[in-house]
């Protein structure tokens, strides 16, 4: 496929396989939430949601054709410091209790 | 002074009507907006993100009580959502590109669906909140959430002080999202306006692109709630 912008190519598969993907992704995770995985219902569920919401900013939002670097700039600059947060906070509480 | 030198680089005729004078294309213009609209999500990320800390902070700590509270809300309701927010993203995508092909039709009915789909969304939310009020789980004077088993820890029960923690946190950040979801609405019946008026072009239509990547950062959002506050600890 080619920029989303061209009026040639049509990005409507692309859309719909998208569409399909975050239906059958929402199955699984509701399915995966049954299973006893012990700890890794957890990762499994975030794993999933994971995937889904890229799927959602690269097609649906456009990233993965963004002409202009800086938007790419400012979604990774988004994400490195949303794990910044979550990451250094987590690994405080992880440890509180090491002796 | 530098207006002489400038005067005759200007070709007033070859500009598009809604092209401003600060962007050298229509293209430059649009990747500016995008960006503008990009930076505004990543403070909306971080806004979010607060939430979502506290909330893992909290589920590690008493994750026995969160797992017994989060199997007292109504799961088939939340997946229910999901699909319905996902139907939604689709609709806009379709929108975002009506406008770019000049698909009246399908713009203006992209729109609207979107609108009746998030209404679906709130007035399903609006049902779980119901249930949650009649059954004393709003944090609160009221709150109640006794003899409660946590799952896979047969003869143990929920401390209701950490069960109100999960409720908070629950009606928070749903809260939160909810609110985001009826501004979004507002948006889109704007956008459903003057896409009725017939005002956008494939030249012209960075208020759909943009009100597009509102509306699928808010689905994004959901995309994680779903599982962190309905899936727990699910399995029989």
């Amino acid at each position: 496929m080619s920029a989303h912008s061209s009026s040639t190519a049509s990005p409507l598969k692309g859309y719909f396989a998208v569409f399909f993907a975050l239906l059958v992704g929402t199955g699984i995770t509701v399915y995966a939430a049954t299973l006893d995985l012990g700890r890794f219902n957890a990762a499994v569920a975030l794993g999933i949601a994971t995937v889904k919401a890229t799927l959602v900013t690269l097609f649906f939002m456009h990233v993965w054709h963004a002409s202009e670097k800086l938007t790419k700039l400012v979604v990774i600059a988004a994400l490195f410091f949303l794990l910044l947060l979550l990451g250094l906070t987590m690994s405080d509480y992880a440890t509180r209790l090491w002796s | 002074m530098p207006d002489s030198t400038l005067v005759g680089l200007h070709h007033e005729e070859e500009h598009h009507p809604e092209l401003l004078h600060h962007f050298a294309d229509a293209q430059q213009q649009r990747d500016a907006s995008s960006l503008g609209m990009w930076v505004f999500l990543a403070t909306e990320i971080m806004f979010f993100g607060g939430l979502f800390c506290a909330y893992l902070v909290y589920r590690r700590w008493y994750f026995g009580d969160f797992a017994a509270a989060s199997k007292s809300i109504n799961m088939a309701l939340g997946a229910t959502n999901t699909a319905v927010l996902i139907c939604s993203s689709l609709t806009v995508v379709l929108a975002v590109w009506a406008a770019q092909t000049a698909r009246r039709a399908l713009l203006i009915g992209s729109l609207a669906i979107t609108m009746l789909l998030g209404l679906t969304f709130l007035g399903i939310k609006g049902i779980e909140y119901k249930d949650k009020f009649v059954e004393h789980h709003v944090p609160g004077a009221s709150f109640s959430f006794e003899n409660e088993p946590i799952p896979g820890h047969p003869g143990q029960f929920a401390n209701p002080r950490h069960a109100q923690m999960f409720f908070s946190l629950y009606f928070v950040m749903t809260g939160l999202h909810a609110l985001h979801m009826i501004i979004g609405l507002g948006i889109f019946l704007w956008l459903f306006v003057m896409a009725w008026k017939g005002r956008f072009t494939p030249e012209w239509h960075t208020p759909v692109e943009i009100g597009g990547l509102y509306w699928h950062f808010v689905d994004i959002v959901w995309i994680y709630l779903f599982p962190l506050l309905y899936l727990i600890d699910r399995h029989p």
